[in-house]
């Protein structure tokens, strides 16, 4: 391969990472819909869905660009397997309690908004505006599930015990988020993350921050979870990829 | 979802984008005050309705009896001279 068509592979590769993260959650979020603990909540957590999921278009989109054969983003959605996607495990697990899905959102966001504010000025154009759109959203994300952690950590015994078991249940994922893929490292010179101990620390700071006004402990393993990045998920997410892309799959190129 | 309930009702007031003051627009649930402005946010201004939200817990609303409107509102109805519109105004005053 010619040195510009291996740089596009781990690009493609990077922004098919970017956009799954999104996709995935919000289809996990929207499992919420019409099932949210009140009303307002229900409709919070589908506007945090719709907004994730609009960041991941932007990059399917120029990823189908990259790509240049001829694709759209509802082929990578809907007609990869499995072993394609490169998702966080984190962001496939199952919702639980309310305070799973909060947690997941936290741990999640929490490197989000340090991400995408790198991404800011990252030296492809393309990744940079998309992260400028998607940061003001993303604030609110993490302003929303930092909130909710401290409401329920510093909640009543059983809103504290629910957050502390979520937080230690979910721990094992977040530790792939800074362990850099192939695809990572090879763009180390376009600003995308790199260097992640950076990313870890600065993760860590705010983490300890919102769980000590939760009164919640952090949880001490070292021991994480790998893989989702080079497609090496979990249980759950082939049964997610079966409810998402169902319809695509029994009635190729349907439309609403 | 019954356990609304036991979460306080809040009324939420809304300030459009060229709009001077806020308008009450409805009522939601929430535990406190932070929790009912970013309920408001996502229940009121999704489709970019407004640029600023106030919430009160509608408890701290008073409000008038409607069984004594009468005594309340109708003697103003007959009180037409209230209405500055007796003034002879010069013709160089325009938009008034």
């Amino acid at each position: 391969m010619e040195p510009v068509e291996i740089e596009n592979k781990h690009l493609l590769n990077y922004l098919l990472h970017l956009a799954d993260n999104g996709l995935v959650l919000a289809q996990r979020l929207g499992e919420w819909c019409g099932h949210g603990p009140v009303l307002e909540q229900d409709i919070a957590l589908t506007n945090i869905a719709l907004d994730v999921l609009g960041q991941s278009r932007y990059f399917y989109q120029y990823a189908a660009t990259i790509d240049g054969k001829g694709k759209t983003e509802d082929d990578f959605a809907y007609f990869r397997d499995e072993r394609d996607f490169k998702n966080f495990i984190l962001l496939e697990q199952p919702n639980g309690d309310w305070a799973h899905t909060i947690m997941r959102q936290f741990y999640y966001d929490n490197f989000m908004q340090l991400l995408y504010n790198q991404l800011i000025s990252c030296k492809d154009e393309q990744i940079a505006a998309i992260a400028s759109k998607a940061i003001k959203e993303v604030n609110y994300h993490l302003k929303f599930s930092s909130e909710w952690v401290i409401r329920m950590g510093d909640g009543t015994l059983e809103s504290h015990q629910r957050a502390q078991d979520a937080a230690l249940a979910l721990w094992e994922f977040t530790g792939e988020m800074f362990i850099p893929s192939d695809f990572e490292k090879q763009l180390a010179h376009l600003g995308i993350g790199y260097p992640f101990e950076h990313l870890k620390n600065d993760w860590l700071k705010r983490l300890n921050d919102v769980f000590a006004q939760a009164k919640l402990d952090v949880p001490e393993s070292n021991w994480f979870q790998s893989g989702g990045k080079s497609g090496n998920h979990s249980e759950y997410l082939g049964i997610l990829l079966t409810d998402l892309q169902y319809i695509q799959r029994s009635m190729p190129g349907c439309k609403w | 979802m019954s356990s609304t309930n036991s979460w306080p009702l809040w009324e939420v007031f809304i300030r459009s984008k060229r709009g001077l003051n806020h308008k009450h627009v409805g009522s939601l649930h929430a535990t406190d005050a932070e929790m009912a402005i970013e309920n408001a946010r996502d229940v009121y201004t999704r489709r970019q309705e407004g640029i600023s939200i106030w919430v009160v817990e509608s408890v701290n609303i008073s409000a008038s009896d409607p069984k004594i409107m009468d005594a309340m509102f109708d003697p103003a109805a007959d009180k037409i001279y209230r209405h500055p519109t007796f003034y002879d105004l010069p013709d160089a005053l325009k938009h008034m």
